[in-house]
């Protein structure tokens, strides 16, 4: 059966075919056919959001909380640049997204017409792969095939870019099994001489570490099942990068929580002494190794990556498997399993008891006195209030906040972490708070944010409110851009030039024009009335909640120094960060 | 039209690291087959620039009519770490099908082409047309006042043809970039 359709119509039902049910957008004149078509039908949900950031980042927070790729709909020019910074995050974080932008008519383009920009050009070094579509008649096989880019090996963002004569032509529809995608086909199963190389470390290592990241969680729910079927056999300690949150249970026993800049004492120095070090989807990023040559000197180090160019682009790897995490731990597993489960128990019980020491550190202890909230007190208390909640998703902003809901909240589940980890992109959170309600209506979204970022994309509120998502904007307001203060009082003599927010709205006052709820907690005495009647209040909330102004966020790494140069929240600051680190971000 | 070289020999170039891992920079010529598109020249380029690796020499041109292939030929050098890196990214992209390092895969012969013209009269005008021929280059184009040579080698014979000609009136020189094949 062969259909003639225009080209607008064509886009609805590709998307359609390809399963999707929800679109993110914002209309505008070179998207105006496409619209058109999307008033006609009811398969599919488009959601208006009030900028295009926040329409990418809301299909982020869609798609890291479904596993299916986020779709978006926005208009030529401002419109696709306006989706530059989003498309960056998802790249950077490997976030499967289709971005669908309008263009210009093809008899137009190159004669700066309005709202026209190369939007190829611009966002060919921020996507994973982008098209012009000049034909109609390669419309439907384009958006087939973009979908296929986006979610095979590793998963990230594609634009195609579909000018606005091509949205009214006709042409006959291609099925999306007509579509040839057989040169893009990633390899997902791990050479077997590498696994059986990493299996004969695993029985010999007396001192083991898994270091898991984003990779286990993009790789679907199964990898983190075999994931923490592996961990829980072997015994071996398990810390995680920021991104792959939740791949291993935080109550589970072998959790020695994040690792890197600010991750746990005991992470870092397990990392720092092992002799087998397994990295699973993770990719050494600068956040974690901190200063290279000194990073974890005595190890083996086996790296799992579906990406090719991430083994031996920063550590390089002994035992490299290139693969989908979930094949390559079920291989693991079953071959582990076939030589006899041996581990050194040994070695593995002495390992344990340096890990406990390292644990009476306590490094996440802080004190909480006067009428002062402290942020840690916060989401202690945020925690102890929700974590019974299965269906608990957690955003976040970018900075200490970000930092401090890392260490402070357990997350016992993938795909229910939300935050911005490669590119750090401050405004991130609540937009994706508004994806993940939209894919899961009845679940309990909260985004952590810090005033400042809350602020940069603040206009979504007016989409939460619209679409009646019951987001709570857990806001912790220490008037400061915290992170930033930090390291101006580490490096830059405590000038803090502009780290501080003047004239900041009143988040009670800002809720209720937005038609939403507003809740001031400013007394550690209130805050679990407080919280209590965020969750139980049935709409969206904007909780803003002052603490303390000047607390750093502790364990760190500074900048240029080892992971066992660690500073813990009593230690001094000052001159912790020489002249080589002080370059560094 | 069937091209001379091997599928798939470094898709893993993971597992096809050299024991020793130095820091010296080598010179590498990398054969990359891609689809003959809009704008992926644009991405290999970008790809170089955007990560900060050198390019010394560049060529492109459709080898495959009715497959839609170009064939990109790129010198580049960087640390043995650097250039398994450049191989990795380029891997990466989309419409890239191979990536071949010429250099590490065995015998290659590489070959330039180059337009020099020399302007002169009198004994430079005879000694710049007795040293083409003994760099077997041809003369394409002819004034009473000047020659076009064309020559083709290795960039160093060009090199040393154009060193030779300088003296004797070299005013302008076009270079198309380095082409390469494995041997055999």
């Amino acid at each position: 059966m062969t259909r003639q359709m225009i080209g607008a119509k064509m886009i609805v039902q590709a998307l359609k075919d390809q399963g999707v049910d929800t679109v993110f957008g914002y209309p505008g004149g070179a998207v105006l056919p496409i619209y058109d078509e999307i008033f006609q039908q009811n398969d599919i949900r488009h959601i208006l959001v009030r900028h295009e950031q926040g329409a990418v980042h809301a299909a982020e927070g869609y798609a890291r909380s479904t596993g299916k790729p986020g779709v978006v709909l926005v208009t030529s020019g401002p419109g696709a640049t306006n989706a530059v910074t989003g498309l960056t995050d998802a790249l950077l974080d490997s976030i499967p997204l289709v971005v669908l932008t309008g263009q210009v008519p093809t008899f137009m383009i190159g004669s700066d017409a309005f709202q026209e920009a190369d939007t190829v050009g611009i966002t060919r070094p921020c996507t994973k792969h982008n098209w012009l579509v000049k034909d109609t008649a390669d419309l439907a096989a384009t958006i087939h095939e973009a979908f296929h880019v986006a979610t095979s090996g590793r998963p990230g963002p594609v634009l195609v870019d579909i000018p606005k004569d091509v949205q009214f032509a006709s042409a006959k529809y291609t099925e999306k099994k007509q579509v040839n995608t057989s040169h893009y086909q990633p390899v997902v199963k791990g050479d077997m001489d590498q696994i059986t190389k990493l299996v004969e470390a695993i029985e010999k290592a007396e001192r083991p570490v898994f270091y898991t990241g984003g990779g286990v969680i993009n790789s679907g729910p199964a990898a983190s099942q075999l994931l923490r079927e592996l961990v829980d056999a072997t015994g071996f300690p398990i810390t995680s990068t920021l991104m792959g949150l939740g791949c291993y249970p935080a109550s589970g026993k072998s959790w020695l929580g994040m690792l890197g800049m600010h991750g746990l004492y005991e992470a870092n120095w397990a990392m720092h002494d092992c002799d087998l070090m397994i990295n699973i989807g993770a990719r050494f990023d600068d956040r974690i190794t901190g200063r290279l040559d000194a990073f974890s000197p005595k190890s083996k180090k086996a790296h799992i990556d579906i990406d090719p160019s991430s083994i031996n682009k920063v550590i390089r790897a002994d035992i490299p498997i290139i693969g989908d995490v979930g094949h390559v731990l079920e291989d693991i597993l079953k071959v582990w399993k076939a030589r006899g489960r041996k581990t050194n128990t040994e070695g593995l019980a002495k390992w344990w008891a340096r890990i406990e020491e390292w644990k009476k550190v306590n490094c996440l202890s802080y004190t909480q006195q006067g009428n002062t909230i402290k942020p840690q007190y916060a989401l202690e208390r945020l925690e102890a209030l929700t974590k019974h909640r299965k269906d608990r998703f957690i955003c976040t902003e970018v900075g200490q906040h970000q930092m401090w809901a890392a260490q402070y909240l357990g997350f016992e589940d993938p795909n229910h972490w939300m935050t911005s980890g490669g590119l750090g992109t401050m405004g991130y959170g609540m937009p994706a708070s508004v994806g993940v309600q939209i894919a899961h209506p009845e679940a309990l979204v909260i985004n952590v944010a810090g005033e400042a970022s809350w602020l940069m994309n603040m206009q979504e509120m007016g989409t939460a409110v619209q679409y009646r998502l019951p987001v709570k904007q857990f806001i912790l307001n220490n008037e400061r851009l915290g992170m930033v203060r930090q390291w101006q009082e580490l490096l830059h003599g405590e000038r803090y030039s502009h780290s501080w927010s003047d004239a900041l709205p009143d988040f009670v006052k800002l809720a209720e024009a937005f038609g939403a709820k507003g809740i001031l907690c400013k007394d550690p005495a209130d805050l679990d009335d407080a919280i209590m009647e965020m969750l139980n209040y049935d709409g969206p909330v904007i909780f803003d909640c002052l603490v303390e102004k000047h607390e750093n966020c502790f364990p760190m790494i500074p900048s240029g120094k080892a992971h066992n140069e660690m500073l813990l929240g009593d230690a001094s600051t000052q001159d912790v960060i020489g002249a080589s680190g002080a370059v560094l971000v | 039209m069937s091209l001379k070289i091997k599928k798939g020999s470094t898709a893993h170039s993971a597992y096809n690291l050299r024991a020793n891992y130095g820091d010296e920079v080598e010179t590498h010529t990398l054969a990359v087959l891609v689809d003959n598109e809009a704008g992926v020249l644009a991405r290999v380029i970008g790809l170089f620039s955007g990560r900060g690796y050198n390019i010394e020499s560049l060529t492109v041109a459709e080898v495959d009519h009715q497959g839609h292939l170009s064939r990109i030929t790129i010198v580049t050098r960087g640390t043995p770490q650097v250039i398994e890196q450049i191989k990795a990214q380029l891997g990466r992209i989309v419409p890239v099908h191979e990536v071949h390092d010429l250099t590490v895969e065995g015998a290659v012969v590489e070959r330039e082409l180059a337009l020099i013209k020399v302007s002169g009269t009198g004994d430079k005008r005879v000694e710049a047309l007795r040293l083409a021929d003994i760099f077997r280059a041809h003369v394409v184009d002819s004034t009473l006042d000047s020659f076009v040579f064309q020559i083709t080698g290795t960039p160093d014979k060009v090199d040393a043809f154009a060193d030779l000609m300088r003296p004797l009136g070299l005013n302008e020189i076009a270079r198309t970039g380095v082409a390469a094949l494995a041997r055999g």
